[in-house]
């Protein structure tokens, strides 16, 4: 009993926030407004095309942003990880990351909606100065283009943070070795740091997928018609004044979410299997 | 602690007095003028404030007022200050009757006040009384309460449940508000279109879940030749509006019309007309306009929480709500109360406001629960493809 006495307190976490919240949507899903047994509410997320297309937009913005924010945030750590280890640009670059990997939701949309919204600062400078022009045009920020802008913004950070630890972990020595021995810096890469960071790399990628995907506020500030990702999707579901009693739909569509993420973590764990037998 | 010592001696003086006189006031007269002082001696603790249908069942006013200052608070929510005069109505109850009024969640939703008495249920923290739109009472009557005010009688019986479950409280009609300064003033629905409204007609909310955004497309719709059956031309009018550049994603509230982000909103003309003295001051001309032939109008729905934690301070503000004064609240706030023509009958309306009110050509029609549903359909299914992703 005892060994076991000081995993108690994660396993209490672990069954209240997220085993009983999963537990509630995946049964919800499968329910009627009455709760009774129906396949109905998830039938109707899988035959409608305004729904499907959401699932579709969602997973889309999320790869877009995860992609951009693991790529771009790859290359800052890479260069404040060979960097000075104790350069002034380092820390402050750290210091920025942490703040802004975590200002999201709604001071991130309202920034941007003041720096770049029909009255933002940018927006109003430029029609002032050279007249109304497509510059000035600010629609772009109120759909999924701002949405990609705008989650963009805290995914490198992100990726930033989560990445630094793996960069830090390359040697010098081994760049050095592999110098000595003939090799080029295309053979460093694909046989030495390559291996090393990439299932590091494709974690990070993996989180700031799911960063993107789940993400709700930043979405709820910012667009306000047309519900076009799931989580808006799943809030007019639940809260909607006009269509009633559709909280089994808004089950299925987190129990869609719920799948979406499952198949990603499952690709992941496949990947880093084979990624384990190639970097030993 | 503080709260049930104060109670206490009430309780006490009220079961004595009760229990002296029980059985006294079962009158069916619900004008509180004759003997109001007797009845009140009876009220109280005899009376069980959650199943009481008028304030007789409280033996006349005086008692259902001592009824709710025995309980001391009445929890409102969703009521936004600046929503048909709300802030001030508030402000007046709690200066009339000396109550504490917790108000929750001011900009929640029809739907979030159902939820919040859902999830609240059985503490003292639930909402005591609903104001909700047409959809959420229908669907949520068993939730309610029923209770006849006092100015029932002059109340029309299509603006209320026979039972007295709702009662209609306030409405008005759908309309175009507009910054005369920004834009020039449309005669039309079809004007919007123009280039001159580029990027500048916002809607109040998504119509797939805001009643008023909902009929703001009916509006629309019936204005390019749809009906209260048919929204399609609806959306289409917001497609069009969309693919000019005209529409602007943006919800709007009193400081997006302030700052200028919203030179254009289609929203209830009571919301916009609540705005025009205030938006005034800072100089700026609001106008409204309820489009010819196109009038579609809404009420909203006043109910009492079947377990309100406050039972009779529910119901006296019921009685406020109906009374001239609360009538007249509304009314100050641009929208139009439901005792209005028999008010407006004998005279004691506030002339001045109702004359403020935004002209009406065309018979206005008011979709019902089963329009609203199939006007859902089709949004649900089209809304999000018409305005772009």
């Amino acid at each position: 009993m005892a060994p076991y006495l000081g995993v108690v307190p994660f396993t209490v976490f672990v069954t209240l926030f997220l085993l009983w919240p999963t537990y509630i949507v995946v049964t919800g899903a499968f329910k009627d407004t009455n709760g009774e047994f129906s396949t109905e509410a998830l039938g109707s997320v899988l035959t409608s095309a305004n729904h499907l297309s959401a699932f579709q937009r969602s997973i889309q913005v999320s790869i877009i942003t995860a992609l951009a924010g693991s790529i771009f945030g790859a290359l800052f750590a890479w260069a404040i990880g060979t960097g000075r280890s104790n350069g002034p640009l380092r820390r402050v670059a750290l210091a920025g990351s942490g703040v802004f990997a975590q200002f999201g939701g709604v001071m991130l949309a309202f920034a941007f909606l003041a720096t770049f919204g029909f009255n933002g600062m940018v927006t109003m400078f430029l029609s002032e100065r050279f007249g109304e022009s497509f510059l000035t045009d600010a629609s772009w920020l109120y759909g999924m283009g701002g949405l990609a802008v705008v989650y963009t913004f805290f995914q490198i950070p992100l990726m930033l943070i989560v990445f630094l630890p793996a960069v830090e972990n390359i040697r010098p020595q081994w760049r050095e070795a592999s110098d000595s021995l003939g090799g080029s810096t295309w053979e460093y890469w694909r046989h030495v740091a390559g291996p090393i960071l990439f299932p590091s790399f494709i974690g990070a990628a993996l989180l700031l997928f799911a960063n993107a995907f789940s993400a709700y506020a930043t979405a709820a500030a910012l667009i306000s018609q047309g519900s076009p990702i799931v989580p808006l999707q799943i809030r007019g579901a639940l809260s909607s004044e006009t269509t009633l009693g559709n909280q089994s739909l808004g089950s299925a569509l987190a129990f869609g979410m719920v799948v979406v993420v499952a198949v990603v973590m499952t690709a992941y764990a496949l990947l880093q299997r084979r990624v384990a037998k190639w970097s030993q | 602690m503080r709260k049930s010592l104060l109670v206490l001696p009430v309780l006490l003086t009220a079961s004595l007095v009760a229990a002296c006189s029980s059985g006294s006031s079962t009158s069916e007269s619900s004008a509180p003028a004759s003997g109001a002082a007797s009845a009140a001696e009876s009220a109280g603790a005899s009376v069980d404030a959650a199943t009481a249908t008028s304030a007789a069942d409280f033996g006349g006013m005086a008692g259902l007022e001592a009824a709710c200052k025995a309980e001391g608070t009445l929890n409102v929510i969703a009521l936004p200050p600046d929503w048909a005069n709300y802030g001030a109505i508030i402000d007046a109850f709690k200066a009339k009757y000396g109550i504490t009024v917790d108000s929750a969640q001011p900009d929640g939703s029809s739907q979030d006040e159902i939820n919040a008495a859902t999830q609240l249920a059985g503490t003292d923290r639930a909402p005591d009384v609903f104001d909700v739109g047409q959809s959420v009472a229908v669907a949520n009557t068993a939730m309610f309460a029923p209770y006849q005010v006092a100015t029932w009688a002059d109340i029309a019986d299509n603006f209320k449940d026979p039972a007295g479950t709702w009662v209609n409280d306030y409405g008005g009609f759908m309309s175009v508000g507009y910054d005369a300064a920004k834009v020039p003033a449309p005669t039309s629905l079809a004007d919007l279109l123009k280039a001159d409204y580029k990027g500048k007609v916002a809607l109040n909310g998504d119509p797939t879940q805001a009643g008023a955004a909902w009929n703001g497309v009916m509006m629309a719709s019936i204005a390019n030749g749809g009906s209260l059956d048919d929204i399609s031309k609806g959306v289409d009018f917001f497609k069009q509006l969309n693919d000019a550049g005209n529409f602007l994603p943006v919800d709007p509230s009193p400081a997006t019309i302030e700052s200028g982000q919203t030179p254009v909103v289609i929203d209830w003309d009571y919301l916009q007309a609540g705005q025009v003295a205030a938006l005034k001051e800072k100089g700026i001309d609001w106008q409204i306009l309820v489009p010819d032939g196109a009038v579609v109008g809404g009420y909203y729905y006043q109910a009492i929480n079947k377990d309100a934690p406050h039972p009779a301070c529910a119901r006296l503000w019921q009685e406020y709500l109906y009374s001239d004064d609360g009538q007249n609240g509304w009314l100050q706030g641009g929208a139009r109360p439901v005792r209005a023509d028999a008010m407006v009958a004998a005279g004691t309306i506030d002339a001045a406001a109702f004359a403020a009110l935004p002209t009406v050509n065309g018979t206005p029609q008011v979709p019902t629960a089963d329009q609203v549903t199939a006007g859902n359909d089709y949004l649900a299914a089209n809304w999000a493809t018409a305005v772009g992703g």
